[in-house]
């Protein structure tokens, strides 16, 4: 081993916005060991493993990994190859829709690694995770702790020197944990350099790491083997050790927590009951005949890994989800979603977070509090209560999204029982709460158990907490295990502890990959071919177009909106959009009542433009029907009218347009002016038996490409650009937001693919889409709306292909600035509808706009698309006369892209 | 009570949401400003800068007259181009119309033998098109008889036409695009605003924790309503005050406050709309495709950019069904024709209805949604 330290932090500091995350750190982390980071949530663990993976920007300190400083973007394109990381959370780096297979392969592909390689390295992964089973199942759908394993698959995949693991088996069954921490062994043994650096909380497996960091609020309380830990601290074990270390006036009122044995007062009232519930989604049975019942005043505790039906029969109880068979009642009444006076004794705490990021603390619980109408007077003071009792002090003023996850699940615990409930459900409490924290809970839990009578019904994953309930059910597989006090379960199996005895039952049950014990090992492949890093690479651009491509696949709704989406919208538009104006309305006030005024106004409404309305008998009444907008124009004719024609005395017509819509206006205006003449014409040809020179010139107006003036071949060549702007923005831009969101954008950040990369190969598989939905729109303008292509299809299917592409990168360049989705579809949907719609000469040609208007319409892909796909459609161009558009499009795309590039961070921030 | 307690807090909850989200802030304070104002501007749905070219080959004092005749900002100067250039200009779209005046053109005229100018009209571009032809044939046959009254008496049509424009005299296009625009983007947020709101809030498990407290589906989606309009209905009155009539300076022919109470009533439609389009989509992106395929032609056919008259029949009465059609009729009749409460309450009544058959809509599917939602 060359290298004696793998990473060595110097005053290293991180904050977000007023919070310190790491507060000053030095620390130097030996090489070739198994090294911890122990302490709870919030402490700044995740924050030091992401600065030492390079996946979050420094922003003060000196920050040393592999023998290099990770502020050079060189050095961290050069490393990136030999570090792997796991981000925090199940499967957050993985793709859900993608099989296990397919996900391995993925990654396999970023380290550039040719198709036997990949295939060995991945049989081989699957072989000793006991994953081999599942290799076609999608991601999503695997149980929590073959998401781990997947995920540690994935971050295996190209045999790093330094693997970095966020908190791995969090959440996941004593099992799975188990043989995780074997499967990590394992690797060690073969490949003896591989340095690993895994936080966590759980104190009883960092028992067996080689070296520890405990860290409690951004700062290192001790560094040192467990051992050194253990005997500096004078504790029995590393659980204690931890709370030892503790600064002083966080151990201050900590104590063992001891659990008083239940004085059975409420005997024989039921609080909750329920009998063979079940639950199925389609053919998947989530939860399978449960029957339970628990006592006033228990605490009654669910013990299962996660995704075994504990969230689904805990949403059942609370009527969330109806159940498919059984029954389930509360206080003796059947649950009903209906029974809102139930609710009010009922708090209930969902996993994960689900109380309003973007509120504050105090807001949250105000507006709980409120909701549950607490007495007006006592809000405040329970409010404080809350915060003082749950340690929110600090926190009180900061958005709830912005608290280490630790705090806000404490958080979520304030508020589930700010209005004193009967009953709390608690799904998974504790998970992701620091030691000390969770007994201060499990005390208060107790307390409203044994003093208040509140029965507590909670799921969780911690051995520790299940030991503390008075009753509990082991879940596995939608299935009750067994259920009964944890003393009598552990001396059912014969054996020492809770954990050995679920171990057992689920052993017993034949659980999920259960086989992996077999010790297949395989010898390391060696790489044959290293990618250099850095350098432009297909495959790796490739591979993000495959995935993409195959995610999109999985995901019918999406693709069927993206491609039938448009073909619906081109009916609607190209029937419904018509810039002919027909069928006008008017009504005529004939003050003259002659059989003159009345041939007039049959002229007017013989013609196919106008409609007549009833006569009007005044002004006022003109007046009032113009106004309405039932009438577009009103004609008036004066008294005498034909009396006057006939001595020639020039009687005038008087005619008021609706001037509400210009566009209407002038058009109707044209009309009533050609009628006029043509009835003057007609009459004087009637009555004087010649035309009378009213005019010394002709003048022949030839309408030219649309000679019928029928506004649908004009448009539905304008409406195929619109279209292919609109959803191809929408689907790329969400493409790249989605990724942030859900935190798969992690992979950019830890593997050696670059931007540009990233980019395209997620731009190709949408414009595959949308090429796809050119041809049908294509097909639906030529065979269903009978628009003729006169010119070449080949130059407007390269066209096209301009446009989509630049309409992509339109998409990409938005989402660099939005952060959440629907930012993100807004921004789209606004862009592309404001400037195709009004500026790309859609209606009005670009050259007649002023302004920005006209700045934005000569930047603006759609302007070149509508002139080629107009030009190709109804004037029969070519790329001679269109050669210049086609540059002009051409010219987006490493515009666009370019500024996509700038604007994309390769760390985050 | 207690409801309208809960409807409140939850409302406010949903404005204190929406203050945190600065993208989205800024996109609502944009579309009512700068957005209004630049489409306000640019666009032209009368004539006006149309770009024209004139072949001379009479090369006579007459045709020069006619050239000089247009000008802006109905049409730009017009281009002097050759007889062969006209195919590739008009090919290309340089110009919407050109101008043939033959040789010898003056000659023809003054010994009556009745000559044609030829006028091409690029007919791809519907808007101008029509309208720049019959501006043409009335300049060119202005231009013409005045040149002829030198020669000859002047001859008058034995029957006179005024034609007067009501309520926008000299067809402003600034008029209509602003106040259009203000009504577009009140029916675009409202759908947007909400269905996101809902969604989000499924997303992030925070309906659920709603569902469990006291609180009813009504309580909840009235509460993203009310919460929602209040935005929209706010930002679209200061639009109007100071973007439409305050620095476009467009007169509002009738009372703004009866379009408010009127956009209250579409805001009540459209955002259960928005609710009801929140609770059929899955997830944000599917959300994001499916207001397209709704917002489209909810804004297209009605009655806003095109006249309704002028669509096919059946469209016509399919849009009868969509609150757009109603919101922008009776927008147009309030604010430009200054139509009272008399006229326009039909449509008011109209919109009632079709917000509450959507507000049903969106509450029978709200919890249902919830149920086939697996874990």
């Amino acid at each position: 081993m060359a290298e004696l330290s793998v990473a060595h932090l110097h005053d290293v500091s991180l904050c977000y916005s007023q919070i310190a995350a790491l507060d000053k750190i030095d620390l130097e982390i030996p090489a070739g060991c198994m090294v911890g980071i122990i302490g709870p949530d919030g402490v700044g663990k995740s924050s030091l493993l992401a600065l030492i993976s390079g996946v979050r920007k420094i922003q003060t300190g000196q920050v040393e990994v592999l023998d290099g400083d990770m502020r050079s973007s060189r050095h961290r394109t050069n490393i990136c190859p030999r570090i792997a990381y796991m981000p925090q959370g199940l499967g957050r780096n993985l793709y859900m829709t993608l099989s296990v297979f397919e996900n391995l392969d993925f990654f396999a592909r970023l380290f550039g690694q040719s198709r036997t390689e990949r295939h060995q390295r991945i049989d081989e992964l699957l072989e000793s995770t006991g994953l081999t089973p599942f290799r076609d199942r999608p991601a999503g759908k695997l149980s929590g702790g073959m998401k781990q394993k997947l995920g540690l698959c994935c971050a295996l995949i190209h045999d790093p020197d330094l693997l970095i693991l966020d908190e791995p088996t969090t959440g996941v069954d004593p099992l799975s944990r188990r043989q995780f921490w074997q499967l990590i062994h394992r690797i060690r043994e073969r490949s003896t350099g591989m340095s690993v650096l895994v936080a966590t909380a759980y104190m009883d497996e960092a028992e067996a790491f080689d070296w520890l960091v405990a860290m409690d609020a951004g700062r290192i309380l001790a560094t040192g083997s467990p051992q050194e830990l253990m005997t500096r601290s004078g504790s029995a074990n590393l659980d204690a050790a931890f709370i030892e270390l503790l600064p002083e006036e966080k151990r201050r009122g900590h104590k063992e927590l001891i659990v008083p044995p239940r004085t059975s007062q409420a005997e024989g009232s039921l609080a909750i009951k329920a009998w063979n519930l079940t639950k199925r989604f389609g053919d998947f049975t989530a939860v399978n005949q449960v029957s339970f019942e628990i006592e006033r005043g228990e605490i009654f505790g669910f013990l299962g890994s996660n995704g075994c039906g504990k969230t689904t029969t805990m949403k059942m109880l609370t009527g969330l989800l109806p159940a498919t068979e059984g029954q389930a009642s509360l206080f003796g009444h059947p649950v009903d979603a209906k029974d809102i006076a139930t609710r009010n004794r009922v708090g209930f705490m969902s996993q994960g977070f689900s109380l309003y990021g973007e509120l504050t603390v105090r807001q949250n619980l105000l507006l709980h509090a409120q909701l549950f109408h607490l007495p007006q007077g006592q809000i405040v003071a329970r409010v404080n209560e809350m915060i003082e009792h749950f340690k929110l002090n600090i926190y009180v003023e900061e958005p709830a999204e912005k608290l280490p996850l630790g705090i806000r699940q404490r958080l979520s615990l304030a508020v589930a029982v700010i209005h004193q409930p009967e009953i709390l459900i608690l799904d998974e409490p504790t998970s992701g709460v620091d030691p000390v924290a969770r007994d201060n809970f499990w005390e208060l839990l107790i307390n409203l158990s044994r003093n208040e009578g509140v029965t507590i019904f909670v799921s969780t994953h911690f051995m520790n907490e299940a030991e503390r309930c008075d009753r509990i059910s082991l879940m596995h597989a939608g299935r009750v295990l067994d259920s009964d006090t944890p003393a009598a379960l552990v001396a059912k199996r014969q054996v020492k502890t809770l954990e050995e005895a679920f171990i057992a039952y689920l052993e017993e049950a034949g659980g999920e990959g259960s086989n992996t014990s077999s010790e297949v090992v395989v010898p390391p492949v060696v790489s044959h071919r290293k990618q250099r890093p850095g350098a432009f690479s297909l495959l790796r651009l490739f591979s993000y177009a495959r995935r993409e491509t195959l995610e999109l696949k999985r995901d019918p709704i999406r693709l069927t909106f993206a491609l039938l989406g448009t073909v619906l919208l081109m009916f609607i538009l190209g029937y419904g959009i018509t810039l002919d104006v027909e069928n006008l309305p008017f009504a005529v006030l004939d003050r003259d009542q002659s059989p003159q005024s009345r041939d007039y106004i049959q002229n007017i409404s013989g013609s196919r433009y106008f409609i007549e309305r009833p006569a009007l008998y005044d002004q006022a009444e003109l007046e009032q029907r113009m106004r309405s907008g039932e009438l577009s124009v009103a004609y008036e004719i004066p008294p005498d009218y034909g009396k006057d024609l006939k001595r020639g005395r020039t009687p005038e017509i008087a005619v008021w347009i609706d001037g509400a819509m210009p566009y209407r206006a002038e058009t109707t205006r044209g009309y009533v002016e050609g009628m006029h003449y043509a009835y003057i014409l007609d009459l004087a040809q009637r009555t004087l038996g010649g035309i009378p020179r009213i005019s010394y010139a002709d003048i022949a107006v030839r309408y030219r490409y649309n000679q019928d003036f029928k506004s649908i071949y004009a448009m539905v060549p304008a409406v195929i650009p619109l279209l292919l702007i609109f959803i191809p923005a929408i689907l790329m831009a969400l493409g790249v937001v989605r990724e942030k969101e859900l935190g798969s954008i992690t992979n950019l950040y830890a593997t050696p693919v670059t931007r540009l990369e990233f980019l395209l190969g997620k731009q190709l598989p949408y414009i595959g889409v949308s090429m796809i939905s050119f041809f049908g729109l294509v097909a639906l303008c030529v065979f269903v709306f009978g628009v003729p292509l006169k010119g070449s299809f080949l130059a407007l299917t390269l066209g096209a292909l301009f446009y989509v592409t630049a309409a992509t990168g339109l998409g990409l360049l938005i989402s660099a600035f939005t952060r959440t989705q629907i930012a993100a579809l807004a921004a789209t949907a606004v862009v592309t509808l404001l400037a195709s719609v009004n500026f790309s000469g859609m209606t009005d040609p670009v050259s007649s706009l002023d302004g920005a208007g006209a700045l934005i319409g000569h930047l603006y892909p759609t302007t070149y698309f509508l002139i080629l796909s107009r030009g190709i459609f109804t004037k029969a161009l070519g790329f001679s006369e269109l050669y210049r558009d086609f540059l002009a499009l051409a010219a987006f795309i490493p515009v666009l892209t370019l500024l996509s590039l700038i604007l994309l961070r390769k760390q985050e921030k | 009570m207690k409801r309208l307690a809960n409807i409140y807090r939850l409302g406010v909850k949903e404005l204190r949401s929406l203050y945190r989200d600065p993208v989205l802030l800024f996109f609502i304070i944009w579309v009512f400003s700068g957005g209004i104002y630049t489409v306000a501007t640019a666009t032209t749905q009368e004539l006006n800068n149309a770009p024209i070219a004139v072949v001379d080959e009479d090369q006579s004092q007459l045709s020069t007259r006619i050239i000089h005749a247009f000008y802006g900002p109905y049409f730009k100067t017009p281009e002097l181009i050759t007889l062969d250039a006209i195919d590739p200009g008009m090919d290309a779209g340089l110009y919407t119309f050109v101008l043939d005046i033959p040789p010898d053109f003056e000659r023809d005229l003054l010994a009556g033998q009745q000559p044609t100018i030829q006028v091409n009209v690029d007919a791809t571009m519907m808007t101008q098109a029509f309208i720049g032809s019959s501006y043409i044939q009335n300049i060119v046959t202005g231009e013409i008889n005045e040149f002829m009254q030198a020669y000859r008496a002047e001859t008058t049509l034995p029957i006179g036409l005024a034609v007067r424009t009501k309520f926008n005299p000299n067809l402003t296009s600034t008029w209509f695009g602003s106040v259009m625009e203000v009504i577009n983007n009140i029916t675009m947020l409202a759908i947007v605003l909400t269905g996101a709101a809902v969604i989000r809030e499924r997303e992030h498990g925070t309906l659920e924790h709603l569902l469990v407290m006291p609180l009813t589906s009504f309580e909840i989606m009235t509460a993203k309503i009310w919460a929602m309009s209040l935005v929209v209905l706010a930002a679209a009155a200061l639009s109007l005050q100071f973007m439409v009539q305050g620095l476009l300076a467009v007169p509002i022919a009738g009372s703004v406050t009866l379009f408010l109470c009127g956009a209250v009533l579409h805001l009540f439609a459209t955002a259960s709309m928005g609710v009801f389009l929140g609770t059929i989509a899955r997830s944000m992106p599917q959300f994001g495709l499916l207001m397209i395929l709704i917002i489209m032609p909810l804004q297209m056919l009605s009655g806003g950019v095109t006249p309704r008259e002028s669509m096919p029949e059946l469209v016509q009465n399919i849009m009868l069904a969509a609150p757009t059609t109603h919101f922008v009729s009776f927008a147009q009749a309030i604010l430009y024709r200054g139509a009272g409460f008399e006229v326009v309450w039909p449509r008011f009544l109209a919109l009632i209805v079709i917000g509450t058959i959507f507000f049903l809509a969106a509450l029978a599917f709200f919890r249902k949604s919830l149920n086939t939602a697996q874990m």
